[in-house]
């Protein structure tokens, strides 16, 4: 390169000392806004270390026990779960769930999920993937785990039947009764019991509910028809029961009915959400997922 | 200088670029020498003003009409389940085809590490769109954000001008620092951490499934923005932003600039969210007689409406005429 006789590049003329105090005005206060900004963000992880924003989440989210970092990754947060779920049991998380905004959760309390959308349309909606393609059945899944956490107070173990609206006439939770109606869910308010022992946990699994069905469909089949029923078992038909009622002696030598959780229950929470006394005496766990086989 | 050099410089943070003696085309050069002999005078600026009246609204309220039911459209389709645009700004299937914002698609990638078909599609199907549309043109025809924060800096505007408050600029270099932080993060921490405090994805979120406390936020920065520092997130902050920016570098849709009737008032680069890119609008500083806006630009059409001489327009690259 010939430098030598070309003229010097043009000094830049140095900036006027106001202009030099502006811009490092500019710089410290572009560092605060950094750091603010970056450091609100960061803040995101507290709920998330502190495991408070563990929740029930929708069919196949794709999470481990006590850690949903890759559920929370992969969620883009659009909330189409929320959008094709018939009862609307999927809600958004809000902000105080840190990194967890905008991810869906299901409270199974106020509304579970029954599965009246039979396909697992949530999952069908979901444009990542962070609710895995690879279910098809309600019984393929695994949100939690029902646990009878109250015994004291389940109405079967006291040997108590029930009688009216499961939750009261202020409830708002909706079931799909196949027998009102095939397509559409109703209030659980708009569809009283009477039951002389209450077995509402295990009435209304939907898992129970559904080997009830193929169980039927099998009988009415015939001969001819059993491969193709038989062929069922284990997609549509549930391969294993959820809960039962069963006969199980107290501590006091007494044996009383109570609701037993089997390996297949998918924690989808409609016992928690049918279960008349409040505070519920069955509940989803969503961390014991091991002591299935109780 | 490059359109693309130029709009990458701008887009991370650059001062933009002023032209050389030599880099200026000889007829932007006899313009600006002529207007250096023969300037202004204030009865050219009365006429000039005068024929101009107050300046239409009209790319503002075409803007503002697409902004509203861009946003109305999921509202509505998820209130009637009419399944027309179902999610939210950040993905979502419209009738049916999917569509996923670059930025929280790219974010997700980060943190998950995986690509998925389906966002892949989306991906593609949403990088097209604004890659004709121009970019940015998210930003100030689709982002629910930058419109409350429109109404914020009119506000902020009007606090300035009765010198309540007084505007506080940052580094704008800053932006970009934070588009590589928050990719960093998502990739480290494996959390979509920006999307956690992203006012474009919370207000979409809100609109469509209801309030929550995550807008206290929302509200804290646009407070930030009318008491401190105008427009500071789109401005400083936003990787979406820089994102669709991105985008906008090979896009046909631009803002063009003229430089024969421009009067070098400045109505155009006060009125502006990203003022530096008008830069080519100061007097002697436009290198031919035509200059596209660089891809910072979020093709708001503000400029275009404010504009006392016609100047800047609207263009399709390839499909205008040639002037």
């Amino acid at each position: 390169m010939k430098q030598d006789n070309k003229p010097a590049k043009r000094a830049k003329p140095r900036p006027s000392a106001k202009r030099r105090a502006q811009s490092r005005r500019e710089f410290i206060r572009s560092s605060v806004l950094a750091a603010g900004v970056v450091g609100f963000s960061l803040l995101g992880f507290l709920p998330v270390a502190r495991g408070t924003s563990l929740r029930l989440r929708p069919p196949g989210s794709i999470k481990e026990t006590f850690d949903e970092q890759q559920f929370l990754a992969s969620c883009i947060k659009c909330g189409q779960c929320v959008q094709v779920c018939p009862v609307e049991a999927i809600k958004l998380a809000d902000l105080d769930e840190g990194f967890g905004v905008g991810v869906p959760y299901i409270d199974a309390r106020a509304q579970a999920c029954d599965f009246s959308c039979d396909g697992l349309q949530c999952v069908l909606a979901c444009p990542t993937g962070a609710l895995t393609h690879e279910l098809d059945y309600p019984a393929d899944t695994r949100m939690g785990f029902a646990r009878l956490s109250r015994p004291e107070s389940c109405l079967a173990v006291k040997g108590k039947g029930f009688r009216g609206q499961a939750r009261g006439p202020g409830f708002t939770g909706l079931l799909r009764y196949e027998e009102v109606d095939r397509w559409n869910p109703i209030p659980v308010a708009d569809h009283p019991y009477d039951l002389e022992l209450c077995d509402l946990c295990v009435r209304q699994c939907p898992i129970e509910i559904r080997i009830t069905q193929c169980a039927a469909e099998a009988a009415e089949a015939g001969t001819e028809n059993k491969a193709r029923v038989a062929a069922k078992i284990g997609n549509e038909c549930p391969p294993r029961h959820a809960i039962a009622l069963e006969p199980v002696e107290g501590g006091d030598g007494v044996m009383r009915m109570q609701p037993v959780i089997k390996e297949g229950c998918v924690g989808c929470g409609v016992c928690e959400m049918i279960c008349p006394p409040d505070p519920a005496a069955i509940v989803i766990d969503i961390h014991e997922i091991t002591d299935m086989a109780s | 200088m490059s359109y693309v050099v130029e709009s990458l410089r701008q887009l991370f943070g650059a001062a933009p670029h002023k032209p050389d003696k030599e880099e200026i085309g000889r007829f932007a050069s006899e313009v600006h020498l002529y207007k250096k002999a023969n300037p202004y005078s204030k009865a050219d600026f009365e006429i000039m003003y005068e024929e101009h009246g107050s300046g239409s609204k009209k790319w503002r309220n075409r803007r503002w009409a697409t902004l509203i039911i861009v946003n109305l459209l999921f509202v509505v389709s998820y209130f009637f389940d009419i399944q027309l645009l179902e999610g939210a700004l950040t993905a979502s299937r419209f009738v049916g085809f999917h569509m996923a914002d670059l930025n929280s698609a790219l974010q997700v990638v980060l943190a998950y590490k995986h690509i998925v078909l389906n966002l892949v599609i989306g991906t593609v199907t949403v990088f097209v769109l604004w890659l004709l549309l121009g970019g940015r043109t998210f930003c100030a025809w689709a982002c629910p954000y930058h419109l409350l924060s429109e109404w914020a800096e009119m506000l902020h505007l009007k606090l300035v001008k009765k010198k309540v408050i007084s505007n506080h600029t940052f580094d704008r270099r800053v932006r970009s620092l934070f588009y590589i932080v928050f990719a960093l993060l998502a990739l480290i921490s494996g959390y979509t951490v920006f999307e956690t405090i992203s006012p474009t994805g919370i207000i979409s979120r809100a609109l469509i499934y209801g309030p929550g406390i995550a807008l206290v936020w929302v509200g804290l920065l646009l407070l930030f923005e009318v008491f401190y520092s105008r427009r500071a997130w789109c401005r400083y902050v936003c990787p979406i932003g820089v994102t669709y920016g991105v985008v906008g570098l090979v896009s046909p849709l631009r803002v063009r600039y003229n430089v024969k009737d421009c009067h070098h008032e400045g109505d155009c680069r006060k009125i502006c969210l990203v003022p530096h890119v008008l830069d080519m609008t100061v007097k002697g500083r436009s290198a031919h007689m035509n200059v596209d806006v660089s891809a910072d630009c979020t093709r708001c059409g503000m400029c275009v409406d404010v504009c006392p001489t016609d100047s800047l327009n609207f263009v399709m690259k390839g499909l205008s005429k040639k002037q």
